[in-house]
């Protein structure tokens, strides 16, 4: 760190840090579905990543579009294919849900091995849909470039983009948990599916649309993703240990516990990798969250009532 | 009204109840007396759709319900306060009510309030923070506001203190006044059931084996069967 002024050292912190928060929107669109359908529904679907790509891959295919057939088009598909992605993946969500998921709520063990087994297979899916090579989206000319509140520090809009729509989505997901009646119903079928049903609630027609919910939130990610990296087919499995870190980290009851520690994790993984190596780094967050784990069992929040 | 006919349950290849019938006419309070492990648990479960049945029929006002799930039957007007009570705990005692909301609007009738001043008093706090008996009459809240017109309470005295026994046995005649509502009530505490009910049924073994209208007389020979 020799030769390093305070001045680019504080510049150097504030972009790891940006870099890290681009990080934390990606971890944390990831993890808002797999807090709903793994903390809510206690449903262990490894094949959540590949939700993403699926949401991923819809923003290519429309930015291939409009590229070659729309030219015009070109400044606003990207807002489409947000739309897109989370429609696409939400209907996939729940086509496996009628599928295979509601077979396995009372085996969490089995929906382990069965959702990996359909991520393989969605992998193999992209795989001979759009070839083993990454591909990238053109993006916008909007979303280019970068914001230089002071000079030394660049701040690229795609970030400010990317995080924008986290906010909102998860503003959004919150209100919808914790403000509908959806919620409600969701939330009281997660407590006591049984108890649900004899109140008068459709748990089935409940947990196919919260799963897929879940799963069109991963869609919006990979919409998400698109800006910051290039999309291939097992680019979602990349994310998958690390979201459920997330999750697990955070509470598995809490959606507010979600957002605190997929916010401590980026951030943390993003300015150590700056300091050591990349993988120093990880080990070093990995060992953090299992001490903190030992000692707070149920994760950073925890619903404090009798059981 | 409610009407049981030949109604059988089993557990995989044991059967608890067996060809079990029984009417209860609109506005009646009928009690389902019996010790442990008589079936009486397992009845109110099958009514409810929770388990399934081997053979029988189940009808609400006329309405066959023996073939539809748990949700559907509470829309054909049966309403279901558990044994254990089974609020949900995570929710506000609010949300725990509104929970048995069937239309898109969220106003809680009136009178549950009414009848349990209780609930609105402590309408922000968590529903599994509240005691035994404030959690009996959030169950019963949340099952009255389906709008019921068949409710089932099983064993509502169970670990509740004397004194809130006797609230419970007024509060569940108001209700049938205020709603005109067929209450079907499982217990093993006579007193409880004889101040309640306007009828008694005995089960034993699955089968109901007595039947007595609740007057002098009544508490003698249904106690026969209560004793170990």
């Amino acid at each position: 760190m020799e030769g390093l002024t305070l001045e680019e050292f504080g510049a150097i912190l504030v972009m790891q840090g940006f870099n890290g928060l681009s990080y934390f929107c990606v971890l944390l669109l990831m993890a808002l579905g797999l807090a709903i359908i793994f903390g809510q529904m206690g449903v262990i679907n490894m094949a959540h990543g590949e939700f993403l790509t699926i949401g991923a891959y819809a923003t290519f295919l429309l930015s291939w579009l409009s590229e070659h057939y729309a030219p015009w088009f070109m400044p606003y598909y990207f807002l489409l294919a947000v739309l897109l992605g989370f429609a696409a993946a939400f209907a996939v969500g729940h086509l496996t849900e009628l599928a295979l998921i509601r077979h396995l709520y009372r085996r969490p063990l089995d929906s382990l091995l069965a959702t990996w087994g359909l991520a393989l297979i969605m992998q193999q899916g992209f795989r001979s849909l759009f070839g083993a090579r990454e591909v990238s989206a053109t993006l916008p000319d909007w979303l280019l470039g970068s914001w230089q509140p002071v000079s030394g520090i660049d701040i690229p809009l795609n970030g400010l983009f990317v995080m924008a729509l986290t906010m909102l989505l998860t503003a959004g997901v919150l209100i919808l948990t914790y403000r509908s009646r959806w919620g409600l119903q969701m939330r009281a079928t997660t407590q006591n599916r049984v108890m649900a049903g004899a109140v008068g609630i459709d748990t089935q027609q409940v947990d196919r649309f919260t799963f897929a919910l879940g799963c069109g939130i991963a869609g919006v990610a990979g919409a998400a993703f698109t800006t910051i990296g290039s999309t291939g087919p097992t680019s979602g499995s990349l994310y998958i240990v690390d979201t459920f870190l997330v999750v697990v980290f955070g509470g598995a009851q809490s959606m507010l516990g979600t957002v605190a520690s997929a916010f401590s994790i980026a951030q943390a993984s993003s300015i150590l990798e700056f300091f050591m190596t990349g993988s120093m780094a990880k080990v070093s967050v990995l060992l953090t969250i299992i001490v903190i784990l030992m000692m707070r069992p149920e994760g950073l929040f925890r619903a404090n009532v009798r059981r | 009204m409610l009407e049981v006919n030949g109604l059988s349950v089993a557990y995989g290849q044991s059967e608890v109840v067996h060809d079990l019938s029984f009417a209860v006419g609109t506005g009646e309070i009928v009690a389902l007396m019996g010790r442990n492990g008589m079936g009486k648990t397992t009845t109110f479960k099958a009514l409810m759709g929770i388990l399934g049945i081997r053979s029988g029929s189940v009808r609400v006002n006329g309405q066959e319900l023996s073939a539809s799930a748990p949700h559907q039957r509470v829309r054909s007007g049966l309403a279901y306060v558990p044994q254990g009570r089974m609020i949900f705990p995570n929710l506000t005692v609010r949300e725990n009510i509104m929970t048995g909301l069937q239309t898109r609007a969220c106003a809680i009738p009136q009178d549950v309030f009414t009848l349990f001043p209780v609930l609105l008093e402590m309408s922000q706090r968590r529903g599994g923070n509240l005691s035994g008996g404030q959690q009996q009459q959030l169950a019963i809240a949340r099952a009255l506001t389906t709008n019921p017109s068949v409710l089932l309470l099983d064993e509502p005295t169970e670990g509740i203190q004397p004194s809130i026994i006797k609230d419970l046995a007024r509060v569940l005649k108001e209700i049938r006044t205020l709603r005109g509502l067929t209450i079907v009530v499982s217990e093993q505490v006579l007193s409880f059931a004889l101040a309640v009910a306007d009828r008694l049924l005995v089960i034993e073994r699955g089968q109901i084996v007595d039947e007595v209208t609740a007057m002098s007389g009544a508490a003698e020979r249904v106690s026969r069967y209560l004793s170990v």
